[in-house]
């Protein structure tokens, strides 16, 4: 077997992966293809994005030992990823400064994107503001009434948002609203698409975006403790973040690699977005994947406390880590994230997004399990100032 | 010679094209869709074109994407849709075409769902979000069970793509008119005669060439035949009359008749 990082070949991880798009779309995607296959080359493309993501987003950013955290569970040793300190208040941004460098120059002036809580929305509209580009962004009319401050934040950003009033009116019906966008503004159009899904290139290129993570990560950590962690842990909606953290050590088995769904109400209640944990092998959103989906194949709607794992796919790289239990994946219910939520706040001063503390949930169940001279990282996708009003709500505080 | 392939032939020798007409099965409820079938089919639509419902149609506008939300609401299912198929199949002689997203077809198992459609007198297979590349196990159980693969072409399909395209296209090559989602439109572009144009030369001799999307009017329909096309495939001018006579079936047959028979004037030599 080839090594994982060599991955996708022909445009698949194993099966997983492929382009099922409307034939429309798929001379956009060969350009797409091509134009990445020679900037990933070109330094001068290289040198453009170290420079945005070191001196405008904030990179890189700290590995944290979480001290408290870690006395208060008496396991594993629990390092943070700060994520949450990037620039826009997430790993976003590392994405959509590579993907609106790379539009610029391809010569298209109109980025659109989708978004559900709104964070890749967010980020989409700080890269085209600071790169000079259009940015029109799609969100469910549901979303914008549940995430007011950030369609104003796209707003005061200098980008349009377009309510989407289709299907569920969530995040899948946004990413459907922009290929519907795409097919028909294509030569003018770069799709800027918020995760590590879609069809191929983008589970690659975004991944590639996001690896600034692990390989971040992966210097700090040797060079704290002079060995690779034991346990990585992110969260997994499209997956990015987690793929972004997982992908420079797919290749040393000695690092377990642990992604974390959102079990919502719990999986037996059927109100999740625990593709991975509960669904099964679809065709969506142009990849081959798991997918939340009835019987007759048709798409799901999910449940999350957190909007931004909202989503019924995940990335084709991840459902390929799976079959072959190169990572493992669990979940985390509400219930656990928010607890989470509350324990890192208070412990460490750390507010992490709803997102991310699935992760945290997970971590601090794992570390209990684990060795005190052993080591896990959690990456905190994004900074949880957003999340403040659905967790007093879900606690019944009011505010 | 597949019924599919005898109806062109014997247009073409009249110097007609087929009027292709679609409307999505289940909408607005399952009971509906024979009576709906069979005034397009004395209106004269030469083939029927039922669509499976999808709950994520990322290759439809508006119109169909509402039609999928009835159909769906109404529990319409892929096997209650080819089972429409074969109420047509049984009382006429015109063929019928199955559009439908991959997934439900990928959840039913291709080889499954070709049997089953092959069962119900299914004469061929549209999937939009299927390109070539990624059809050759689709390809294959189509073939063994003797259903048509009809694959689509765009105006952003290089000639190159195009000569691929047509080798694994049977039945007809369903044309995409324009850059877009599928929807009734005011006029027909200069754009869509170049594009007809330019793809002739590929598919005559090897197979007919539709062209849907946009096409709504009869003059869309005379204009593309014109142009030397061998069919047009009319779609949401057909389901808008669906969505807006739901409660009066007696007033939506007699409309959706009407438009079939003015279409199918409009593709005649004489037109």
């Amino acid at each position: 077997m080839k090594k994982l990082g060599s991955y996708p070949i022909d445009g698949k991880f194993g099966k997983y992966g492929g382009r099922f798009v409307p034939e429309v779309l798929m001379a956009a995607i060969g350009e797409l293809e091509e134009a990445y296959a020679q900037v990933k080359q070109d330094p001068s493309f290289n040198k453009e994005l170290e420079y945005y993501l070191s001196e405008y987003a904030g990179r890189p950013t700290p590995l944290y030992y979480a001290e408290n955290l870690t006395k208060k569970i008496g396991g594993a040793k629990i390092y943070l990823k700060r994520e949450d300190l990037a620039h826009g208040g997430a790993h976003k941004i590392n994405n959509t400064l590579g993907q609106a460098l790379l539009a610029k120059r391809m010569g298209k002036k109109r980025i659109i994107a989708e978004t559900g809580a709104g964070q890749h929305g967010v980020a989409t509209a700080i890269a085209c503001a600071a790169l000079g580009l259009k940015a029109e962004v799609y969100m469910g009319s549901e979303d914008m009434r549940r995430q007011r401050l950030n369609v104003f934040r796209m707003k005061l950003l200098g980008a349009e948002v377009h309510p989407v009033e289709s299907g569920s009116k969530t995040l899948k019906d946004s990413i459907n609203e922009a290929f519907r966008d795409w097919v028909t503004n294509i030569e003018s159009t770069y799709y800027l698409v918020g995760s590590v899904v879609g069809p191929h290139p983008y589970p690659m290129l975004v991944r590639d975006f996001q690896s600034v993570i692990g390989n971040e990560l992966k210097e700090q950590f040797l060079r704290k403790e002079t060995r690779f962690p034991n346990a990585l842990v992110a969260c997994v909606g499209g997956g990015s973040n987690a793929i972004g953290t997982f992908y420079p050590f797919e290749d040393h088995p000695e690092v377990q690699l642990y992604g974390v769904e959102a079990a919502g109400e719990g999986i037996e209640s059927n109100k999740h977005a625990a593709a991975l944990g509960a669904g099964s092998e679809g065709v969506f959103h142009g990849m081959l994947t798991y997918v939340l989906q009835d019987t007759e194949g048709q798409i799901q709607t999910t449940h999350s406390i957190s909007a931004g794992l909202d989503y019924p796919g995940v990335g084709p790289e991840h459902s390929f880590l799976k079959t072959l239990r190169r990572a493992k994946y669990s979940s985390a219910t509400d219930e656990e994230t928010v607890a989470a939520f509350c324990a890192l706040s208070e412990e460490e001063g750390i507010i992490p997004a709803l997102e991310s503390s699935h992760a945290v949930a997970f971590a601090m169940k794992l570390a209990r399990k684990m060795k005190r001279d052993e080591t896990i990282v959690v990456t905190l996708s994004g900074r949880g100032d957003k999340d403040v009003e659905v967790v007093a709500d879900f606690l019944g505080v009011k505010i | 010679m597949s019924d599919m392939a005898e109806v062109f032939q014997k247009l073409k020798a009249q110097g007609d094209g087929a009027l292709i007409g679609y409307v999505t099965g289940g909408d607005p409820k399952p009971e509906f869709t024979p009576r709906i079938s069979e005034a397009l089919i004395k209106g004269g639509v030469d083939i029927l074109e039922l669509g499976i419902p999808f709950s994520d149609p990322i290759a439809d506008g508006p119109t169909i994407q509402a039609a999928s939300v009835r159909a769906l609401q109404a529990g319409t299912t892929p096997q209650m849709v080819l089972g429409m198929a074969g109420e047509v199949k049984k009382k006429h002689r015109v063929p019928v075409v199955i559009l439908t997203y991959f997934n439900p077809v990928f959840r039913m198992g291709v080889e499954r769902f070709f049997r089953l459609a092959k069962s119900f007198g299914v004469d061929g297979v549209v999937v939009p979000d299927l390109p070539v590349e990624e059809a050759e196990a689709y390809r294959e159980a189509a073939k063994s069970c003797g259903v048509d693969t009809v694959f689509l072409a765009a105006p952003s399909t290089s000639n190159e793509r195009l000569r691929k395209i047509v080798e694994c296209t049977s039945g007809f090559l369903y044309v995409v008119s324009h850059f877009g989602v599928t929807g009734a439109r005011e006029a027909l572009e200069g754009s869509t005669v170049q594009l007809i144009q330019r793809f002739l030369p590929y598919t005559s001799g090897r197979v007919p060439l539709a062209v849907g999307f946009g096409v709504s009017k009869p003059e869309h329909a005379k204009g593309i035949i014109e142009a030397g096309a061998d069919g047009v495939i009319v779609g949401s001018a057909f389901v808008n009359i669906v969505r807006e006579h739901q409660s009066d079936v007696g007033r939506m047959l007699e409309e959706l008749e009407a438009l079939a028979r003015k279409l199918k004037e409009a593709t005649k030599s004489h037109a």
